[in-house]
């Protein structure tokens, strides 16, 4: 079945510096240097990025950022406990605009 | 995949894996032998285990065993060729009837010998007589130790080795190996459990000294991190799992030319438990002989000669990728 996500598309990221490669340079060292170890780790980015590739549902970056925590020494409870946490923050984030609800409710109502 | 890795792969699923050979042609890398200081000393592919990534395929039904013969033919060549390093391996040397000897005679025969171990093939008493004997002639101890996650690790090896593998660590350490100033040296080894590559060394030796430290008190000297190669049973596992193709070209896509300078065939030569030479363990496992034809131990005169064309496959990426392997 065709789909918009194929995995071959994933190399062809770079692609996108063809119309402006100056914006691409400058974006792609910003990644490589964010990426790189400092105040955390390099496995420890990776997990966030995993985490954040599902709030974003990122076919792409889901696919590169299970083989980045694999590769960076990360097991599959770690990675599944980074997904509970964007889960819990996405979630959380619905759920705390009911304060809003709840004030206009309380505005509207006799 | 990080941008810096599309930028490498772009349009590759498009184009066939270019040959190791070309790929050293087009970076004008000539690859052959340095000063031959190291031997490793292949004694034979049975194993108690049947680790999924074995590019050799060893196991407990593996009858290939270096025999008595062979042995005293190799200690003769490590005699008239003075290494300055002896590397046992397999299978699980432990399980070579004929180890004992070869400790006993190789280790007066170069400043360092070191044994590869998979910490799992002795228990009981015969481990702890095993240890004694490695501590008594001061050999290195090399030791598998793929994952800090014993799930992760146990996929590889086999269920309940983790466990086993924390356990003689355990015994090493309490007679002095790993720990600084003994000079018992105890070195891990890590390769990865999937069809994915190795992280930095130094990042993963911090991590395995942290964990290792906190929740065993187990300590060691260092850690090295390997690609697996894709050859013998990872290469089976990579083809059934649908994994080959591309981690083919992660390695190939990986390859780094300034790693070429430290391959380990430039400065070792492999001897097979047959006594027939090979540039590496590598080139072992496919069947590519040293210089193109077999050349038996019994044969060789010396350390082979600087100079001498190395034998490339496919697998050489293995040993490109990244920061290479050494």
């Amino acid at each position: 079945m065709e789909t918009y996500y194929k995995p071959e598309d994933l190399p062809k990221f770079v692609e996108i510096g063809k119309e402006a490669p100056d914006l691409a340079k400058k974006f792609f060292e910003y990644y490589n240097a964010v990426f790189a170890e400092g105040a955390l780790t390099e496995r420890e980015k990776a997990l966030i990025a995993l985490a954040v590739a599902h709030a974003v549902q990122c076919p792409y970056c889901i696919d590169a950022f299970t083989q980045a925590c694999f590769e960076k020494g990360s097991n599959l409870a770690e990675m599944t406990e980074a997904i509970h946490v964007v889960t819990a923050i996405r979630g959380g984030a619905s759920l705390v605009h009911g304060v809003q609800m709840r004030n206009i409710a309380q505005k509207i109502s006799m | 995949m990080n941008p810096e890795q599309a930028l490498q792969e772009i349009g590759a699923s498009e184009r066939p894996i270019e040959p190791f050979r070309h790929t050293l042609a087009k970076q004008a890398i000539k690859l052959e032998r340095g000063k031959t200081t190291t031997l490793q000393i292949n004694v034979g592919l049975l194993c108690n285990q049947s680790c999924r990534h074995c590019h050799l395929g060893a196991g407990p039904h593996r009858r290939e065993n270096m025999s008595a013969q062979t042995a005293e033919e190799v200690i003769a060549y490590a005699e008239r060729s003075r290494f300055e390093v002896l590397d046992i391996t397999g299978g699980a040397p432990e399980l070579n009837p004929n180890i004992e000897t070869l400790i006993k005679k190789l280790s007066s025969l170069a400043p360092r010998i070191m044994i590869r171990s998979n910490l799992s093939a002795l228990d009981g008493r015969k481990r702890d007589e095993w240890i004694g004997l490695l501590k008594d002639h001061g050999v290195v101890i090399v030791a598998s130790f793929p994952s800090l996650d014993e799930a992760q690790a146990d996929s590889q090896r086999g269920k309940g080795n983790f466990q086993k593998s924390i356990d003689s660590l355990r015994k090493l350490n309490a007679v002095g190996y790993g720990y600084e100033g003994t000079g018992l040296e105890l070195d891990l080894v890590s390769n990865p459990t999937g069809a994915f590559l190795p992280s930095s060394q130094a990042q993963m030796e911090k991590r395995f000294r942290e964990v290792l430290k906190k929740k065993g008190g187990i300590v060691f000297n260092h850690l090295y991190s390997f690609a697996n190669a894709p050859l013998g049973r990872f290469r089976q596992w990579l083809l059934q799992s649908g994994n080959l193709e591309s981690y083919l070209r992660r390695l190939a896509s990986s390859f780094n030319p300034c790693a070429v300078e430290g391959v380990m065939c430039r400065t070792l030569v492999s001897v097979s438990w047959d006594g027939y030479l090979y540039d590496c363990d590598f080139n072992l496992a496919r069947d590519l002989p040293m210089g193109g034809s077999r050349t038996h131990v019994s044969h060789m005169e010396g350390p082979p000669e600087p100079g001498t064309p190395i034998a490339v496959g496919e697998h050489c990426y293995t040993c490109t990728a990244g920061a290479g392997f050494t």
